[in-house]
């Protein structure tokens, strides 16, 4: 197999104008919080890069990720992620099925050994052999180790295959873990959110054309680019949060009225992720402009981190229960040292002495 | 255990803990000091008990006139400090929040910009307290280290929420568990130390009254 073409070429096969391009980067060079001089390094450098071999692996997952990258509404930024690599294999897209499939898989990973891109959506389940999720008959963590050997650099894309996601929430049957929990000597970078934002996918895509390297991640391998903020920083109904108005049910005045949704458990002040920035749906909106709670789906666990309706300020857990059984255990210790007290001073007062007269 | 993890903990479990030792704790001293086995008075009561015990609570818990005698300063920084403290914990949003979860049952809130002044007075007056204990030389002298523990376990929930509250260092999500963290300590603290007056004030008081009544001593 040769190399793939440059980008650029690919542009021109696809019929892309160069003032269509030069957008893309200039959104690209934005999003990414880059100076605005960087946009026509950004044209420069993808114009000229070789389009990347990506193999894509989808373990346990619910093709959610895919859904959402490809079902963007065209012509968008995200549509030309598919312009930008070479997707060589991707079981829920290509045409190719059975051996034939896992051939493409065999041999981008044999040609371009230590250069391919590999991403991953989806958890890798550990338990029972890893028998929860198989694919042409081998497990998901044979499929990664093999796959990892030559890859570049890992994109786990998803909250589960950045942190485990809904699989790994307890009790987690299947025993799934993250990417990152298995693979320990490749750069692996975390596009988590359930779905993760496409532009976000192809923005980290972007910068490693560009750069020849990943993005500045965070402490849970996030691009800080993308990541950096809270859903809450940049919510624009942080100015009600501020104010003290909140909507106290999904139909009450207060949601009419666009007002803050902390109190019905949005977990946008915990939530880093670019949603109210990016939007969904072509710049539509995002899940809080549509009168709902961040979920917090971009960070680990949030599956596990109680009600989606709980306020972030209220607990995860039952306390009554704990404290009316504290109650009971303090109170019988009250009485045990108190009845142990009451014996104490009586053997006293039997054991005492009294003095006579005579004694004095 | 990464920031997501501490925050789910100590909202979780870790809550969890600090309220079985509260209320394990609290239950345990006050039902230890109720069951002391006091003899039981044979004199004739000339008075009831009840009223002037409750008379008592009360009186004592509003300025009297002889409590100024040594200047205003402690007596003005201390109830602006303990009633600042209870607006703060009672009237935040956030606070009921936690309140209506627990309780089944919330109360309105007071604006955002209330709190935060009550909030920023009651940290200045924390402080004055401090100092002034610090400097007074027969203050300095009756003090041991449980006042300045308590002292700290009260002021860091204070200080955490308003910086929680005004964005100021850390992020929200640090700043949140670091916040919880110190309510959780406090809560763990409080039946052990000198802060198990929150309850006992108010039962002293009443005792108080109650023995004054039962002797027919007008309250």
């Amino acid at each position: 197999m040769n190399e793939h073409e440059t980008l650029g070429e690919r542009l021109e096969q696809q019929g892309i104008s160069r003032r269509a391009f030069l957008k893309f980067c200039t959104a690209m060079a934005s999003m990414m919080a880059l100076p605005p001089s960087a946009a026509t390094a950004i044209a420069e450098a993808l114009i000229k890069a070789k389009r990347p071999s990506v193999i894509w692996l989808s373990f346990q997952e619910c093709t959610g990720c895919t859904e959402s990258l490809t079902r963007s509404h065209s012509p968008t930024l995200e549509s030309l992620i598919f312009d930008m690599i070479s997707l060589d294999y991707h079981h829920t897209l290509q045409a190719a099925s059975g051996h034939g499939a896992e051939k493409s898989r065999e041999d981008a990973m044999q040609n371009f050994f230590g250069k391919y891109l590999l991403v991953v959506d989806g958890s890798i389940p550990l338990n029972d052999g890893g028998v929860y999720s198989t694919i042409a008959g081998r497990t998901n963590l044979d499929l990664l180790e093999e796959a990892a050997k030559g890859a570049a650099a890992i994109i786990a894309v998803g909250t589960c295959a950045a942190f485990g996601g809904i699989p790994n929430a307890k009790p987690n049957p299947t025993g799934a873990v993250a990417v990152s929990d298995i693979i320990k000597d490749k750069p692996i970078i975390n596009i988590s959110g359930c779905p993760p934002i496409p532009a976000v996918i192809t923005g980290v895509l972007a910068h490693y054309l560009t750069f020849g390297e990943l993005p500045e991640l965070d402490e849970l391998g996030r691009p800080k680019s993308f990541y950096g903020e809270t859903i809450h920083d940049r919510c624009y109904r942080r100015p009600f949060y501020d104010q003290g108005k909140f909507a106290k049910s999904f139909d009450d005045e207060g949601a009419r009225n666009g007002w803050c949704l902390f109190e019905l458990g949005c977990k946008g002040p915990t939530t880093h992720n670019a949603c109210a920035t990016t939007k969904w749906n072509g710049g539509t909106s995002f899940p809080i402009e549509s009168g709902h709670g961040c979920l917090g789906c971009s960070e680990p666990h949030f599956w596990d981190a109680g009600s989606f309706y709980t306020p972030l300020s209220a607990p995860t857990a039952n306390l009554e229960t704990i404290a009316a059984g504290a109650a009971v255990v303090g109170a019988g210790i009250a009485v045990a040292l108190s009845a142990a007290d009451r014996a104490k001073k009586r053997r006293t007062q039997q054991a005492h002495e009294k003095l006579t007269v005579k004694e004095l | 255990m990464n920031q997501q993890e501490l925050l789910d903990f100590v909202r979780g479990t870790g809550l969890q803990i600090a309220a079985a030792v509260f209320v394990l704790g609290m239950v345990y001293r006050m039902l230890h000091l109720m069951l002391l086995g006091r003899k039981k008075n044979l004199a004739a009561p000339r008075g009831t008990e009840w009223g002037p015990g409750l008379r008592t609570m009360w009186h004592r818990s509003i300025p009297s006139v002889g409590l100024t005698s040594r200047g205003y300063f402690i007596v003005i920084s201390g109830y602006i400090f303990h009633l600042g403290f209870l607006i703060t914990l009672l009237f935040l949003s956030q606070h009921i929040d936690l309140f209506r979860s627990v309780f089944g049952f919330g109360w309105p809130a007071l604006s955002p910009g209330l709190i935060t002044i009550t909030a920023i007075l009651t940290i200045a007056a924390m402080i004055a307290l401090l100092v002034h204990r610090y400097t007074d030389p027969v203050k300095r002298l009756i003090s041991d280290y449980q006042d300045y523990l308590t002292w700290t376990l009260t002021f860091l929930p204070l200080l955490t929420g308003i910086m929680l509250k005004q964005g100021i260092a850390l992020g929200y999500q640090q700043m949140l568990i670091v916040h919880i963290i110190t309510l959780e300590l406090l809560m763990i603290a409080t039946p052990f130390t000198k802060l198990v007056h929150m309850f006992t004030t108010f039962s002293a008081r009443w005792y108080n009254g109650a023995i004054s009544g039962f002797k027919g001593i007008k309250v």
